[in-house]
This record gives C-alpha cells, structure tokens and sequence, in this order.
C-alpha cells in the first residue's frame, strides 16, 4: 500500500507541476530584465512599468471590463426572466425545449458562434465594435445565468409562494419579496460565471470585433503573433492575482449558497 | 389566476426574444448562407466543393486530431480524477485543478511558445538529459499537447463527480467476492463511472474538433482543423458560403455526438465547462 501511495502522489505531483509550469513561468519570466523568456539576467520591474505606461493596451482592459460588467448585468436580468420563465411552464414537452434551445450556445463550439454571429449582424446592420461585441457576449451567457438559477428556483418550496399568495402579497411583491430573496445565491453564482466567461472569451469575439475595437484577448492573440514580449508577461501575472481573486470569490458565494438557506428549515 | 398566467408570459418574452434573435436566427442563417457562392449566387457548389478529397482529408484529420486529444485527455485524467478522491481534502485539490482553466486561454497558450520555444524550458531540459535540443513548437506534437494540457480539467471534474456519486459499498463487495483490484476496477468501477467519462469525453471531443487559435500559434499553420477552416474562410477569404457550409456540417457532426454521448447539461454547475477556441 505504501509504495502505491508513493507512485499515486509522484502522478497527482506531476500533474500539478505541468498544469501550473505555464502560469509560473509566465510569471517569472515578468520580472527579468533580458527582455525574453530564455534564461533569466536580472530582476526588474520594468514590464510592469511598460504595461501602465501603454495608454492603449489600458483603453483595451478597461474595454475588457465595460463589456465584462455591462454583458454580465444585462445577461444577469435575462437569464434570470428565463429560468422563471421556464420554472413557470407548465407542459413538460415545452419545458424540455427551451432547456435544450438554451443549452445550443452552452454546447456549440466557439467558432460556429462566432461566424453565426458575424452573418447577424452584418444581416441587421450592426457595425462592428462595441455593440456586437457587447450583444454577442451578453448571448453566450444568458444560458449560464439560467443554468446557475434554474436549479435554485427548483429546490424552492412551492408552498413559500402559496403562504405569500394567502398572505395578501401581490405577484411582484412575491417576485421581490420571495423568490428573489431565495435564489440570490444562484443569480450572484451566474453573473460571476457570465463575467468570468466574457472575460476570458477570445473566439466569439474575434470574429465580431472589427477594426479599431479590441479586447484582451484578442489583443494578446495579435500580440503573440508576432512574438515574445515581456509586457505581455506582466500582464499576464496581474490578470492571474485578478483571476484568483476572482475564484476565491465566486467559491465564497457557492459556498454560502450551499448552505442551508434559511426557508428550507420550513419544509416538513 | 388570471393574474399568475400573466406574469408567466411577462417572463417569457425577453427570453423568447433573445433565444430567437441569438439561438434560432443564427443557426438558420448559417444554413442559408451555405447556399451561396462569393459573389452572392445561389447554388450548392459550397457542398459539392465540401465533398471533394481537399476538403475530405480535412475533415478527417479534424476528426483524427480530436480523437487523439479526447484519448490522450482521457488517459491522463481518468487516473488524475481517481486520486483525487482519495486524498484527504478532495474538494480543495480539485479546486487547484479547475483554478488554471480560468485563467486566459491566450496566456496559457502565449506561455507554451516560450516553453516549447527553440531556447525554451522543455529544449534545455532536453539538453541537460543529453537528448539535444529538439524542434517541439510547430509540430503534432507540441498541439496535441497543448490541446491535451487545456482540455484536463473538463475531463477530469466529470469522471471526479461520478466516481464520487458511486456507492462505495459496491467496491467493498467486489473485494469480499474475492475481485482483484484490476478485475474491480474493469467490471465495477469504470462501467459505473461511464456517465461521467461520456460527458467529458463530449465536453472534449467537441471544441477540439473546432480548434483555431492553438493550431494558429501553436501548431504554426501545420494543423488544419474544421475550425480553422471556417476562421479562414469567414476572415481571410471572405467566402462565407464555403465557410457556412463547413459550419454546417460541424453542427451535423456535434448534434451526432451529442445523441451518441448522451447529452451533457449539468456539469456546468461546478465550474467552468469549456469555452475553449
């Protein structure tokens, strides 16, 4: 048993070290003064400096969180108007197809996304830019934002919304009162998910970004194109602190969320 | 009541709306802008083209790259999501395996050109082993790899979540009935694990088939996947009817996919599941 212990843990060890030698690399490599990533010459803080020096490459992370926030506050409202719409359905046969008619975009791969979305709006006459990035991001999390609510909505007691209905309460006061109340976790759970997808997205976006309009990613794409700069390095460990500030986030609200929520108790 | 089946449709129609405009809309229009040539004619060449040998072969090798992936990604997560739940603090280990796939896609993939580069990691590892350095970035391998390398922990949380919701009981008996742990695990534990294999080989096998950006910076323009196809053809060319018909038939093949796997809808829920390029 023991020498299995032993080979288990060197596996899980070797597949820690390869799943984070990137990220690690990437972050020590931002702080060496020879400019490449091939041995390291000294310690500086210089990329750092470049990064907050290039008003550009700042217009496209505050662009980058515009649209992650706004994307994930609208989708937020959406999705939320969708998991009650489909709680609310009645026959099971409609019930099945809009979960599968919002599971499309969960499932589909990016670039069909991307390219579908690119034909809609050259179709309406959207110009490229802001605005098709925005309602392209704001599509592809919808269905996250059902996803994360839809089961919270499930699990609550029918009998809340009855004792509210008995007690005189009107349907937005139950809406106010009850049901959102209760599946805040759920809606805070999406627009985390909604916001850390929008953030992280590269190929719906190349394809709807047009020219002069860019985010992160797709600046980072164009970057490493043409080859290796440091810059990118220390944009890169900063974006990871923000990523793991991020997580440690999001997993405090699950984890409240699968706490027992208060009206639970209720139920016999 | 009459006031309850009005709020029903109050949120029924901003829902509606969006699935029209973002789920149905662009899936007919691709279809139908599969039915014209570059300069605007109706005509099924798109489809007549697609079954030529060019086209054929690249969707074969699409095919044959994803399959690698879904293996490899399979081989190696299988006994990752196995130990994990063994470990004493499951939740937090896994936890650690999920944390990299949230981290920008661009990056990861910007950081294997330096380890994989001619003066990188992996060439003075090389050396040092008395190996040589070798050519890595631009070649199958180096692809493969970094697919494999993206695609582990969406691979490995489904295997994780059945392996945890199987009755431990079950390997107990297994092993009183005098099962070797081989036997136990081929008769007992894989079969029961299946569900989550099946999804996570689907949440694989579905963006790999459809992979742009890594065969772009990774594999140097060698690799040639349906993804990269409809990227060119809708970017560079500018033939979005050739470029809709490949997206069709990637529709066709995920929709195949998606019935013979069993489709996949909760693992959403525990973190990220793909979004993948």
């Amino acid at each position: 048993m023991g020498r299995n212990g032993k080979l288990s843990n060197i596996y899980l060890a070797v597949v820690f070290a390869i799943l984070y030698a990137p990220i690690a690399y990437l972050i020590f490599y931002s702080f060496n003064s020879g400019g490449h990533m091939r041995n390291f010459e000294g310690f500086t803080l210089e990329w750092y400096r470049e990064v907050f020096a290039d008003t550009r490459l700042l217009i496209i992370v505050l662009n980058t969180f515009i649209i992650a926030l706004l994307s994930s506050a609208i989708s937020t409202i959406l999705g939320v108007a969708g998991a009650l719409a489909i709680y609310h359905v009645r026959r099971k046969r409609t019930k099945n197809t809009l979960l599968s008619l919002n599971n499309v975009l969960i499932v589909s791969p990016d670039v069909i996304i991307g390219a579908s979305f690119l034909i809609l709006f050259t179709m309406i006459g959207i110009k490229l830019g802001f605005t098709s990035v925005l309602l392209s991001h704001i599509a592809f999390s919808v269905p996250i934002v059902v996803i994360m609510v839809l089961p919270k909505l499930q699990e609550m007691s029918p009998t809340l919304m009855d004792a509210a209905r008995d007690l005189g309460a009107g349907s937005w006061q139950i809406l106010t009162r009850v049901v959102l109340p209760y599946v805040k976790p759920g809606i805070f759970a999406g627009f985390f998910m909604a916001l850390t997808y929008s953030l992280d997205d590269f190929a719906v976006t190349f394809f709807v970004t047009g020219n002069g309009y860019s985010t992160l990613s797709v600046e980072i794409y164009s970057r490493a194109r043409q080859g290796v700069s440091l810059s990118i390095n220390a944009l890169s460990t900063l974006l990871f602190l923000l990523t793991v500030l991020l997580v440690i986030g999001y997993y405090f609200i699950n984890r409240r969320a699968s706490r027992t929520p208060a009206g639970r108790g209720l139920r016999p | 009541m009459q006031s309850k089946a009005s709020t029903r449709n109050a949120y029924l129609i901003p829902y509606v709306l969006w699935m029209v405009l973002f789920v149905v809309a662009p899936v007919l229009l691709v279809v139908y802008y599969s039915f014209f040539d570059v300069e605007g004619n109706f005509t099924f060449s798109n489809y007549a083209r697609f079954f030529t040998p060019v086209y054929m072969q690249m969707t074969l090798s699409s095919f044959w790259y994803a399959l690698l992936i879904t293996v490899f990604a399979l081989l190696v997560s299988y006994p990752t999501a196995y130990l994990l739940t063994r470990t004493k603090h499951k939740q937090l280990w896994l936890l650690l395996i999920i944390l990299p796939s949230w981290i920008n896609l661009l990056l990861k993939a910007y950081a294997f050109i330096g380890l994989f580069g001619t003066y990188g990691l992996t060439n003075s590892l090389l050396e040092v082993i008395g190996i040589g350095s070798q050519q890595i970035l631009f070649t199958d391998f180096s692809f493969i790899f970094v697919s494999v390398y993206i695609f582990i922990p969406f691979m490995i949380l489904p295997i994780f979540n059945a392996l945890e919701e199987m009755n431990p009981s079950l390997i107990y008996a297994a092993r009183d009935l005098g099962a070797s742990p081989w036997l136990t695990f081929r008769r007992v534990i894989f079969p029961l694990t299946l569900t989550g294999v099946k999804s996570g080989c689907q949440a694989v096998f579905i963006p790999a088939l459809s992979l742009f950006m890594i065969t772009r910076l990774i594999a140097g323009n060698r690799v040639i996947t349906l993804g990269t196809a409809i990227e060119q053809h809708f970017l560079v060319t500018q033939d979005w009817g050739m470029g809709s018909t490949i997206a069709v038939f990637l529709i066709i093949a995920m929709a195949i996919i998606m019935f013979l796997t069993g489709s996949g809808k909760k693992e959403v829920r525990n973190g990220k599941k793909r979004k993948a390029v």
